[in-house]
């Protein structure tokens, strides 16, 4: 009951929220110098097409009214005409957004198998030459921006020591299985193809990595420090004061209450990844949107921009409200207070 | 009226325990003696900071890591806690000893139902004992130990999180917990001070028939005296990390020796004579630099030179009443509690 | 800590003002001290602040603390480009002569400038929003602003800032206006959180009773208490501006040539590795170093303001 209650109230506020977006990023697109209808066809095109171009993109029209037409336009899929590509955006869009997803999805479990794993190890073994290790390690993780990474992952096990490849998605020798879904792994999968599959993961491997450092170095952090400050807890206490075994203690007991911290972050930092992307993207030569925006913007391709960005802001949104609902999972006190109604 | 039997249960030998913070150490501990038997209710009496709850912790060892204990001993039934390997000392907790937790609300896992915190206790109080319990005879053990704390509709309650529960109820879930392991002396810390008086009344007036039920040995941490005295066989009173009197309940409250104690009698205000109640003038020490001698001297209206330079051994005045004040040191022969 | 009512028993406190100066002076030392003692307690708590130190007085004395300052301009001398780690050029020199070292200490001056640039602009305002619509939780003037911060807030945070970056001509004041503009909100929530929270305790209600006007509620009873929080943020947060700038301008949209600035010259120096390591290198350790130092100075300082109130 509350459960989909929370949902929908989310959803709701989501696409309010998604609105005021749109509408900011076209009045900037708008409001920038340079005639679109112009920039569109290009300068060696005659008056009248331009201004029949003109016409035709309520470019004469207040406002407002532009901003329906888009609104309407939008809602049914249709972004314009991409400056960079010269195809309808959204086919942009449908082909470079799996390649991101499964990236993203990649450095997310990563992210959280590692910085989990090793947060919980620093934890145990609290003070140790083990923590001091961990903790060096995350400290380094957290500052160095994920395209240092990149570009080391690129040298050192890319270059120096050929285990990895460092372009693209898949082996130029190597033939793409029938796209379903985009993921690259899950369409090989799906076709049966193990060689195209493991040349994928093979491929997979390097981006996801140097996207995720920064994730797990952040969660390793943040878990050990919540499971500090839980160890001294009166309930932590008073179970081993009662006689439950240490192993029970530090692990289910203190695991539990100190995971919400690290869910909420991790969750923020899944949603953030698709925007740092750009950078790996860039570096591994990956095929995804983040890239491709970061094209537009260089460009100036409105169209674009103002799909990308509104398809980041969707999905960035959509993986805050799957992490609050992981969270109140996890934390029943919030759970009982939103069913006790706001 | 505790008679002396062949082992104590519960022996303290001159404990010290130490903090180290800003600034150097606290000394808060500083040489505790204390004695339980068998079957007996013993309180211990004291002001907020005079050590009452570091001195429980030290008993089953779960001081946080910034505490040494330099100096003493503790004997549980003969068997040297402080000396125990891990594994003797899971079997100690729960089942030798309980302790309930001055706040239940901050003693409760928040996150796990009331149900499973109950059968995590249950199952590893028997596994220390090498028994193995069935998850279903763990529940029935669970749902148990909730109908022995008179809370109603304990089917509900085991799925219910601390959240959802009053406080008092929590107090009892946490004194059921505690039951549940089937100590042989419990240890309750300021129970039901953070509730409503009615209330604490309850849980009070349970406590006692839960442990007089089970014939167990209880501590009773309290700061309150009227608890005392209804609730306790026998008295310990503490200030600043000292037992400075300790005393059968009805001796101590007819006749007190150590000036702290007649100044925490005079403050109980009373129904009947009027006059407002007189508090004691100062405050506990700073145990960064505690005062030399007796640590109550600084506060004492009868102190004498001796007890700035020497610290005051508890005197045996006379059957059963000790105090440690240099005051007695004439009437008695030096010596430790009987 | 005393018995029953002890009014009057205990020693008579004097309210002369000079002495009571006196005593807050002296607590506040004792408190410093204590801060400190507790803050040194921790090495890598003063390591960073030492990097942290040597980062400020390099950026502020770069000109004369560099050999070569005119290589952070329009310099060209191919006769010594890509030339390894010497005793003349400590970290080499890149592709077009210029020296590296100068280069990194001036692209790291670049980088604490546009932090302190971003952190004064934004947490004023993002403070004082956060400040009101605490205060006037459940009205018209909460939703307002929460609503504005939660449309700030959807962006993916490095999205917003390159796209403003990228529609406005790339500069370093417009990378910066696009890294503040998404970075306002999130000093908005924490102190709207804290606010709310504040806003019951009884000092608020006393204040309110006595009259006080709404500025002295907010500035001066409220506001006191979010300062560790906001210090905190504040701390750690300069290490991230510098990340996000250094992105920004990996993809050429802060600081524009011939300037230097950490992620422009990491970008520029990929093309030269392996060999020509050290045109890379260097700028990335840079970036590494002095952002390790802000987080551990921050971290520092989080540990001092948590355990205060422990």
């Amino acid at each position: 009951m509350s459960f989909f209650s929370f949902v929908a109230r989310r959803l709701a506020s989501t696409v309010v929220v998604l609105l005021g977006l749109s509408m900011v990023i076209f009045v900037i697109a708008r409001i920038m110098p340079g005639d679109p209808a112009r920039m569109a066809v290009g300068m060696m095109a005659p008056h009248w097409v331009v201004d029949r171009l003109r016409a035709q993109m309520h470019l004469d029209q207040s406002l407002p009214v532009q901003y329906a037409y888009w609104l309407r336009d939008a809602v049914h899929g249709d972004f314009g005409i991409s400056l960079v590509t010269q195809r309808p955006v959204i086919s942009d869009i449908i082909e470079f957004f799996p390649a991101s997803l499964e990236l993203v999805l990649c450095a997310g479990l990563l992210a959280a198998l590692g910085g989990i794993g090793l947060g919980v190890l620093s934890a145990r073994r609290k003070d140790t030459w083990v923590d001091g290790v961990v903790r060096v390690f995350s400290y380094t993780g957290v500052v160095t921006p994920s395209f240092v990474f990149a570009i080391l992952f690129v040298l050192l096990f890319g270059w120096v020591l050929h285990l990895f490849p460092v372009i693209g998605r898949l082996s130029e020798s190597m033939t793409p299985p029938p796209v379903v879904t985009g993921l690259m792994t899950v369409d090989s999968l799906l076709a049966g193809r193990l060689d195209a599959f493991v040349d994928a993961l093979h491929h997979l491997v390097l981006p996801a990595l140097a996207l995720a450092m920064g994730s797990i170095a952040q969660e390793s952090r943040i878990t050990r420090a919540s499971m500090a400050d839980n160890l001294g807890k009166d309930y932590i206490i008073s179970a081993r004061a009662l006689g439950v075994s240490e192993r029970v203690v530090m692990g289910r007991l203190l695991l539990k209450p100190s995971l919400i911290p690290t869910v909420s972050i991790l969750g923020l930092d899944i949603a953030s990844l698709f925007s740092i992307a750009f950078l790996v993207e860039l570096i591994f030569n990956w095929p995804g949107i983040a890239r491709y925006g970061l094209s537009a913007m260089l460009h100036k391709d409105l169209n674009a921009i103002s799909a990308v960005i509104l398809v980041l802001g969707a999905v960035f949104a959509l993986v805050n409200i799957v992490v609050d609902l992981v969270v109140a999972g996890l934390d029943p006190r919030i759970r009982l207070a939103a069913s006790k109604g706001r | 009226m505790a008679e002396s039997r062949a082992v104590p249960l519960l022996e303290v030998r001159d404990l010290h325990v130490h903090f180290a913070v800003y600034g150097g150490l606290l000394k808060v501990l500083d040489g505790v003696s204390l004695v339980v038997h068998r079957g007996e209710k013993v309180g211990l009496v004291g002001e907020t900071g005079c050590g009452k709850t570091t001195m429980m912790k030290a008993l089953l060892r779960v001081l946080p890591s910034s505490a040494r204990i330099p100096a003493g001993e503790v004997l549980f039934d003969g068997r040297d806690v402080l000396a125990m390997s891990r594994r003797d000392l899971s079997g100690l907790r729960g089942r030798g000893i309980s302790m309930i937790f001055q706040d239940p609300t901050a003693a409760l896992n928040p996150v796990f139902t009331v149900g499973e915190q109950l059968e995590t206790v249950i199952t590893h109080s028997a596994a220390a004992a090498g028994r193995r319990v069935s998850r279903r005879a763990a529940r029935r053990q669970a749902e148990a130990s909730l109908e022995k704390v008179a809370l109603a509709d304990p089917e509900r309650l085991l799925h219910s999180y601390p959240v959802q529960l009053s406080g008092g109820m929590r107090q009892r879930v946490c004194i059921g917990m505690a039951l549940a392991t089937g100590p042989g002396l419990l240890i309750a810390d300021e129970p039901g001070t953070s509730l409503d008086v009615t209330i604490q009344d309850q849980i009070l007036r349970l406590l006692q028939a839960l442990v007089n039920e089970r014939d167990a040995s209880v501590i009773l941490i309290t700061h309150t005296l009227g608890v005392v005295r209804e609730m306790t066989e026998r008295v310990y009173v503490m200030y600043a990390g000292n037992i400075v009197e300790e005393a059968g309940t009805g001796r101590l409250f007819a006749s007190p020796m150590h000036p702290y104690t007649k100044g925490l009698l005079q403050t109980v205000p009373r129904l009947t004579g009027g006059g407002i109640a007189a508090g004691i003038p100062g405050r506990i020490p700073d145990y960064l630099s505690p005062p030399t001698g007796c640590r109550f001297h600084p506060r004492c209206p009868f102190a004498m030179e001796v007890c700035r330079k020497n610290k005051p051994p508890l005197f045996h005045v006379d059957n059963g009443h000790d105090v440690a004040c240099f005051l007695y040191e004439g009437s008695a022969s030096k010596g430790a509690a009987s | 800590m005393s018995q029953g009512a002890s009014a009057g028993r205990e020693a008579t406190i004097s309210f002369d003002p000079g002495r009571m100066r006196e005593l807050e002076r002296a607590s506040r030392r004792e408190n410093l001290g204590r801060a400190w003692y507790k803050f040194s307690r921790n090495p890598l708590s003063v390591a960073g602040l030492a990097v942290v130190a040597a980062v400020i007085l390099l950026a502020v004395f770069a000109r004369y603390a560099t050999p070569y300052p005119r290589d952070a301009g329009a310099f060209v001398d191919f006769a010594h480009a890509k030339l390894a780690p010497s005793v003349h050029h400590v970290f080499g020199t890149d592709q077009i002569g210029r020296d590296i070292l100068t280069r990194v200490v001036f692209g790291l001056r670049s980088s604490l400038l546009m932090a302190v640039l971003v952190l004064v602009l934004v947490v004023p305002p993002g403070v004082f929003l956060g400040l009101l619509a605490g205060y006037f939780r459940g009205t018209w003037v909460d939703v307002v602003i929460m609503r504005v911060t939660d449309v700030f807030l959807a962006v993916p945070p490095l999205i917003l800032a390159l796209a403003v970056a990228s529609v406005l001509q790339p500069s370093l004041w417009h990378g910066m206006m696009a890294v503040s503009l998404m970075w306002w909100p999130w000093y908005t929530r924490l102190v709207y959180g804290l606010t709310s929270q504040l806003r019951n305790e009884s000092f608020v209600a006393a204040a309110e009773v006595n009259g006080a006007s709404l500025w002295h509620i907010l500035f001066r009873e409220i506001l006191p208490n979010t300062v560790s929080s906001v210090l905190t943020k504040m701390s750690l947060d300069v290490a991230w501006v510098i990340i996000i700038g250094s992105m920004l301008s990996f993809v050429g949209l802060g600081v524009q040539p011939p300037e230097p600035s950490l992620g422009s010259m990491v970008a520029d120096g990929a093309r030269y590795l392996p060999d020509q390591w050290w045109i890379a290198v260097f700028p990335a350790l840079a970036i590494v170093v002095v952002v390790m130092g802000f987080n551990l100075l921050g971290d520092g300082i989080r540990d001092l303001f948590a355990s205060e109130q422990g």
